[in-house]
């Protein structure tokens, strides 16, 4: 069996061929360019960080286990198997750690013409960040 | 935003000095006075804090006291958050009804959210200003949860 499965995580989907659905694994040698982590003797690696992993788990024949995966580097992974979709959260660590080191987050919204601003355009002026909502 | 800031309610603001730090964490505070009879909050407090920082009359917070008053995401908030971006993603793609339970898990793990929560009141065909949503706000206040939850006042560092 061979289908399409629609990861999505960090603000982007990816369309990424798997066995099975139910099951996902994506292609060892596309997880650096879909996920940004590589696989190492020591772990799963990402710049100077490397973090523990049961490969005998992880590694399969079709390719890594999305779920050994996710519980790695603790980020959430929820499914629709009939619609073959995931979506791969956040780690609340990571979360955590980037609020901690006090350094704003930056995202880019666009205005109402459509114009795209990020954040880190306003460096050099204080900066009131509302978030509110008309339902 | 709401996952990059751990928001869980609006209004949240946040203050971000030159640098692009924080100055102040995710608090909650209203531009007038228009709703103070409903939340009880009164927006002069922040908005004379806001022009005396804005003016360097007055102090923001200290690091210490950025990262004591910090809520940070939990794993459960972050599951729930999971759920709202596949719920989403099959919302707008027709199928309502199989993102209903992404909805609702995203609800049980995270209660306080009312980002989700009412955010997605709308597309799921329920009234986030109207009896649905007080509904849920009834729900939370008689547990005994506040529906917003402003941080102490500032003190002068």
């Amino acid at each position: 069996m061979s289908a399409t499965l629609t990861l999505l995580h960090d603000g982007r989907s990816d369309e990424i061929a798997v066995a099975d659905p139910a099951r996902p694994a994506i292609p060892a040698d596309s997880l650096e360019e879909t996920l940004g982590w590589d696989l190492q003797p020591e772990g799963l690696c990402r710049g100077m960080v490397c973090v523990p992993v049961d490969q005998s788990a992880l590694v399969r024949g079709d390719g890594l286990d999305l779920g050994v995966l996710a519980d790695a580097l603790q980020r959430p992974l929820v499914t629709d198997e009939q619609h073959a979709v995931a979506a791969l959260g956040a780690s609340h660590h990571e979360r955590g750690e980037a609020l901690t080191s006090l350094e704003a987050p930056d995202f880019t919204l666009p205005d109402l013409d459509g114009n795209l601003h990020a954040l880190s355009d306003q460096r050099g002026k204080k900066v009131l960040l509302v978030a509110y909502a008309s339902w | 935003m709401a996952d990059l800031y751990g928001m869980i309610n609006v209004p949240t603001i946040l203050w971000i000095d030159e640098e692009g730090r924080i100055a102040r964490p995710n608090d909650v505070a209203f531009g007038s006075n228009q709703f103070k009879e409903m939340t009880g909050i009164d927006s002069e407090a922040h908005l004379e804090r806001l022009r005396a920082w804005v003016r360097g009359e007055g102090p923001a917070m200290t690091p210490e006291e950025v990262r004591a008053a910090q809520s940070l995401p939990t794993a459960a908030e972050q599951e729930a958050r999971a759920e709202f971006t596949l719920a989403w993603w099959l919302s707008q793609r027709g199928h309502g009804e199989d993102a209903e339970p992404h909805y609702v898990r995203a609800g049980e793990l995270a209660p306080h959210d009312f980002t989700i929560r009412r955010g997605t009141m709308l597309i799921r065909g329920l009234d986030p200003m109207g009896e649905d949503f007080m509904k849920i706000v009834n729900e939370w206040t008689e547990s005994g949860n506040a529906f917003y939850r402003p941080l102490e006042p500032v003190s002068a560092s």
